[in-house]
């Protein structure tokens, strides 16, 4: 019923094998994730997804809404359990850990920014990026934070509360939230859906900065082909597949592909 | 319209369900009280019905003292009355009758008297069996020495036809007598209601109970048929002159009616009492969920209204869902009652020893409309201000982000000032002034509501401080913001605690200066080692008493310095109904604190009497006037009316240990109802061991089961033990309310969890654990119930300090706040808080991370 994605199948499975010069920061080995138990609901969101996330590399998940680009982030988190397949971070398996495994694995292990609502309302600027390390009881590096924190250039904003910020102001603060922890990977789902495209820009450069200054595993869904841009990698997903990836993605190559997608998908 | 309002109330049944269940339990004891008081009245009219079928009129003599409530004495009735009433025309049957409170019966087992609290002991004449009275067992006493006892008594006391009985009577010591029958009650009850009989011979009636020869406590009579009650009621007055009291049949009826509505009056306005503070508790909690609803509402309200629907029909939808929970609530609360009222009922049968007439419960219409006027009032008041609030919602909040913005707290906050001011000026004015009883309970309400509205601004910087304790953790410093974040939220559910938590602060705070005030009285005052005394609180009717020749023994006794017997009963005084007490004077002034002012204050010789200062004030008495005194008993000299003129000989200061009239030791034995002490008081000689002489005396008071020589020490305890007591049953009725309170902590802590979604998820996808989670959620459920429980100590405290210096006249002198105690109450508030958040807690803990951060 994919068979339409064939011409591209070959293209995608040259890429499989984990290259032996880089360590892998999160893997995803014959993903399956499957809602649904009767034949007529049953959805394949992930339908044997398998790939590499490099250490130290800016990768972007791009392909069409429904396409399963969430459900695998969710996966690789550990938020969510895969029906079938295998999940590492690091060199940690994630799939088969309990609850408290896996809360003490995204504690240390995963950053996370959302497309929104990533505060705590009743913290301040600075209590929210302290969040991971105060559950943790993990003291703050104080030089790496006075790094983030200046990086990410809230400075005499920190003791302020989320509402009192602006939308790219927060989307800032939960990036130096997810980077305090000095996470293995962070995972962002659409960090810049919700900012005009200035606020888009500061967020972004900020994640760009922060895999070339301090080499961070970044993974980020998205739908904008500018925001892929500044990746490293560009992965496409359609119908749970991966049906394609793109090194050193421009903005008008990333829009060629999609183009390409949608019409291999006859839209 | 109604289905969707319903659809919206089956799907939030636990929410429902909490708010509700303050007023199911309010409603409960509302319809409880009224069922239970109407089913109890409807018996014992059908008792009293069945006991005076046959009497027509009643003859008693006159009251000396006093005009027939509580400890009053009836004057006997000749025999000769009996002839002159038998010859009245219409007259079927006339009967002398004995029937007096005070015969006490001891226990073969503990050798305490039975059934010292409660019904009547009564002693009577065996006359022979009536409608009301027939022989079960055995026979009729056939001596003085005989005597035939109810069922009731029988089964108390474990006695047999053969067994020997002992018997404490109203003018006689501890005596032996032998059963030789056993009685049934028309109807074939062991008794009426709880009330014992121990029946003598008309002979040992006359010479135990009443103190005089020919003569009876009552006669009973029947009319001739087709003789109406009044009229021979006027017929026998007549013939008998003004000497006596005549009462038709249903005169009598009615009186023991009377009796017994006050003895349920006390049930019922125990039950509503708890139905008042269940229902205003209730109210905070239905308030807070209401606004809570509105709040999540907000977004869907606004919409409604964006799409033209009136301010008119948001506030409908509102107070619709009110009704429907309060007509709920009620008819769950009203069927709950019933089964209140069903088992009280055979408590009340259990504890008399005998089924009550008429099978099942008898339900009044009052029963009905009041349960469901007060549940759906209540919850209609609760709604009005969220109805109010969902109404004013604009249109374009539809389309604003919901913000967590606090509006500001200085007009509540004003009015709450303003409110609390009043409450308090009337609660003085109730205490201090001379207003009823409403005013003090309207001020008590409007303070507590005042004082609920003041909390939000209250709130913050008590949070802080109560939250500080808990902030060195993560989740504790998140669970503290979160039970600050909404002042109102917060400060309602607090609220709610806080009045049942101040309640028992109050009384504990009343009890405990009471105490302190008993303790200090007692030392201050008494400077007696040991005191032969009952149970502070002997029955009504007749008081612990002990053999006088008592006396003689303990004075004979090495080590006793000296010895006073002491009495007391109510006498008439130039005709005013005064407390008056007999002792050795001379010798009592040694054991209490007691100064004379004017004449002399010494040992009285009969016809001699000293008054207190305030009497001397009132009456213009001055040391040498004479001045009518009337006693129970008729005393010798006494004129018809049984006032008797005698000679003041001093004038002494009253104090809160000794006040009244004090009378001679030979005219309370001959005046007094009971003519033996109820009292004594010992002073050893220097040197003497207190427990060495404790023992002899006790010794000498083995024949006299209703009291026991006790220390100061010993008395202190006794009456702190009562007090106790009394706390401990108002505790368990107060608990109720912090049982409703904690509902509400429940309640609130789940809406806002639910609330807080979103927020959870993100906790918990940045790692925070469940067992974090479950903290977080706990510390902030205790800093609520530790806010409340602050407010309700503070609040307590100063009620009962109000209500302690207003009862300072009384002799509640000392102002004592007890601190262990209100510890104590803290920490149950922490264990309170705990608990409160373990459903509130896992289910927070259980938030689907997934789904949470994808919840709008
Ligand atoms: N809880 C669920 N139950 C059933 N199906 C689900 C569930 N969650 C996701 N799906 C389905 O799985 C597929 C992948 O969803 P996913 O959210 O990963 O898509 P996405 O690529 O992130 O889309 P978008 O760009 O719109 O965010 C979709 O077809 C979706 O309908
Ligand atoms: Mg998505």
């Amino acid at each position: 019923m994919n068979s339409e994605y064939n011409h591209l199948e070959n293209a995608v499975t040259t890429t499989e094998p984990a290259s032996a010069t880089h360590a892998v920061a999160a893997r995803a080995v014959d993903v399956w994730k499957v809602y649904g138990n009767s034949e007529q609901t049953r959805v394949n969101a992930l339908a044997g997804v398998s790939v590499d996330f490099e250490q130290g590399k800016f990768t972007a998940i791009m392909g069409p809404s429904g396409s399963g680009k969430s459900t695998l982030m969710h996966c690789l988190a550990g938020l969510d359990e895969v029906t079938q397949g295998e999940v590492s971070i690091g060199d940690l398996r994630i799939n088969g850990l309990n609850d408290a495994g896996l809360t003490k694995m995204r504690r240390s292990k995963v950053g996370f920014i959302f497309q929104q609502f990533n505060l705590l309302p009743t913290l301040t600027a600075k209590e929210n990026i302290t969040l991971p390390l105060d559950i943790g009881g993990r003291k703050p590096d104080q030089a790496w934070m006075d790094l983030v924190i200046k990086t990410v250039g809230l400075g005499d904003r920190l003791g302020h509360k989320p509402t009192e910020l602006s939308g790219g102001q927060q989307q800032r603060v939960a990036c130096a939230r997810a980077l305090v922890a000095r996470p293995e990977v962070i995972f962002a789902d659409e960090p810049t859906g919700n900012l005009d495209s200035r606020s888009g820009a500061d967020v972004l450069s900020f994640l760009r900065q922060s895999v070339d200054e301090f080499g961070q595993t970044i993974v980020m869904v998205t739908h904008d082909p500018h925001a892929a841009s500044y990746a490293d990698r560009v992965i496409f997903l359609a119908d749970g597949k991966i049906v394609a990836h793109m090194d050193q993605p421009t903005e008008d190559r990333v829009l060629d592909q999609m183009k390409n997608l949608d019409a291999a998908r006859g839209v | 319209m109604l289905r969707a309002i319903f659809k919206s109330l089956l799907s939030r049944k636990l929410r429902l369900l909490l708010s509700g269940f303050a007023v199911v339990l309010g409603v409960m004891a509302v319809s409880g009280a009224f069922v239970l008081s109407d089913t109890l009245t409807k018996s014992f009219d059908d008792l009293f019905a069945t006991a005076n079928k046959n009497l027509d009129v009643q003859i008693t003599g006159n009251r000396n003292v006093g005009d027939g409530g509580g400890d009053s004495f009836a004057t006997p009735v000749p025999e000769k009355a009996v002839a002159t009433v038998k010859d009245v025309p219409g007259v079927k049957k006339a009967e002398g009758s004995i029937g007096l409170n005070g015969a006490r019966v001891v226990d073969k087992d503990n050798g305490k008297v039975i059934g010292s609290q409660g019904p009547p002991r009564l002693g009577i004449a065996w006359t022979g069996e009536t409608d009301l009275m027939q022989i079960a067992e055995g026979t009729a006493p056939k001596n003085d020495k005989e005597v035939i006892i109810n069922q009731g008594l029988a089964k108390k006391g474990d006695f047999k036809v053969g067994d020997t009985i002992d018997v404490l009577t109203l003018l006689q010591p501890k005596s032996t007598y032998t059963v030789s029958g056993i009685f049934e009650l028309s109807g074939g009850r062991e008794s009426l209601g709880g009330e014992t009989y121990v029946g003598f011979t008309l002979a040992e009636a006359q010479r135990v109970m009443l103190g005089q020869s020919d003569a009876y406590s009552a006669i009973d009579v029947e009319a001739n048929d087709g003789v109406s009650q009044t009229q021979l009621k006027a017929d026998i007055e007549n013939a008998l002159g003004g000497a006596y009291t005549v009462k038709t049949g249903d005169e009598v009826a009615d009186e023991q009616k009377a009796d017994v509505e006050e003895f349920l009056s006390i049930f019922r306005n125990v039950l509503l009492g708890f139905a008042g503070v269940a229902l205003f508790v209730g109210i905070f909690l239905i308030l807070n969920t209401f606004s809570i609803i509105v709040a999540q509402r907000t977004k869907e309200l606004a919409l409604f209204r964006a799409m033209g629907a009136s301010r008119r029909q948001i506030m409908w939808t509102v107070l619709l869902e009110a009704i429907v929970i309060g007509v709920i609530a009620s008819f769950l609360g009203f069927l709950a009652g019933l089964g209140v009222a069903a088992g009280l009922k055979a408590l009340v049968e259990s504890s008399s020893g005998s089924a009550l007439p008429g099978s099942g419960l008898s339900i009044p219409p009052i029963a009905i409309i009041a349960s469901f006027t007060v549940g759906i009032i209540v919850t209609l008041i609760a709604a009005v201000v969220p109805a109010l609030r969902a109404a004013r919602i604009a249109p374009i909040a539809a389309m604003r982000q919901a913000a967590d913005t606090q509006k500001p707290l200085r007009k509540i906050t004003i009015a709450g000032a303003i409110l609390t001011a009043l409450g308090m000026a009337l609660m003085g004015w109730g205490l201090f002034g001379d207003a009823s009883i409403w005013a003090l309970l309207g001020g008590v309400l409007f303070t507590y509501i005042g004082v609920a509205m003041l909390t939000p601004s209250i709130a913050k910087p008590v949070i802080d401080v109560v939250g500080r304790v808990f902030s060195w953790s993560l989740p504790g410093k998140l669970g503290r913001r979160n039970s600050a974040r909404n002042p109102r939220r917060t400060a309602i559910t607090a609220a709610a605690l806080m009045v049942g938590i101040s309640l028992i602060a109050g009384v504990t705070v009343l009890g405990s200066s009471i105490k302190t005030s008993f303790a200090k009285l007692v030392s201050d005052g008494v400077k007696a080692e040991l005191l032969i005394i009952g149970d502070l609180d002997g029955g009504e009717g007749a008081r612990p008493t002990y053999d006088p020749a008592v006396i003689d023994e303990v004075k004979a006794l090495p080590d006793v310095a000296y010895v006073t017997p002491y009495q007391n009963d109510n006498v008439e005084l130039d005709g005013n109904e005064e407390f008056a007490s007999a002792a050795d004077w001379t010798t009592m002034q040694q054991m209490i604190d007691v100064e004379g002012i004017q004449g002399e204050f010494r040992d009285l010789k009969p016809g001699e009497i000293i008054v207190d200062d305030k009497m001397a004030d009132e009456l213009d008495l001055k040391v040498g006037s004479t001045v009518g005194v009337a006693t129970n008993r008729k005393l010798p000299g006494s004129n018809d009316g049984g006032v008797k003129d005698m000679t003041v000989v001093g004038i002494y200061d009253q104090s809160e240990f000794l006040g009244g009239l004090l009378l001679s030791e030979d005219d309370a034995k001959a005046g007094f109802s009971q003519p033996q002490p109820s009292e004594g008081y010992i002073k050893l000689k220097d040197g003497a061991d207190v427990n060495v002489v404790k023992d002899q005396v006790d010794d000498i008071l083995a024949n006299n089961p209703e009291v026991s020589a006790q220390t100061q020490g010993e008395l202190v305890e006794q009456g702190k033990k009562q007090i106790d007591q009394l706390l401990i049953i108002i505790y368990i009725l107060l608990a109720l309310a912090i049982v409703i309170a904690v509902l509400g902590v429940i309640n609130t802590l789940a809406l806002s969890i639910l609330e807080r979604t979103r927020e959870l998820g993100l906790l918990r996808a940045v790692g925070l654990t469940r067992a974090q989670t479950m903290r977080m959620v706990t510390v902030e459920s205790i800093v609520i119930a530790v806010f409340g429980s602050l407010l309700g100590i503070v609040v307590g405290c100063g009620l009962g300090t109000a209500i302690v210096k207003a009862l300072k006249d009384d002799g509640i002198s000392e102002l004592d706040f007890p601190w262990t105690r209100l510890i104590i109450f803290l920490i149950i508030a922490i264990v309170v808080g705990l608990f409160a958040a373990i459903i509130p807690a896992i289910k927070a803990a259980r938030t689907n991370v997934l789904r949470a951060i994808s919840y709008e």
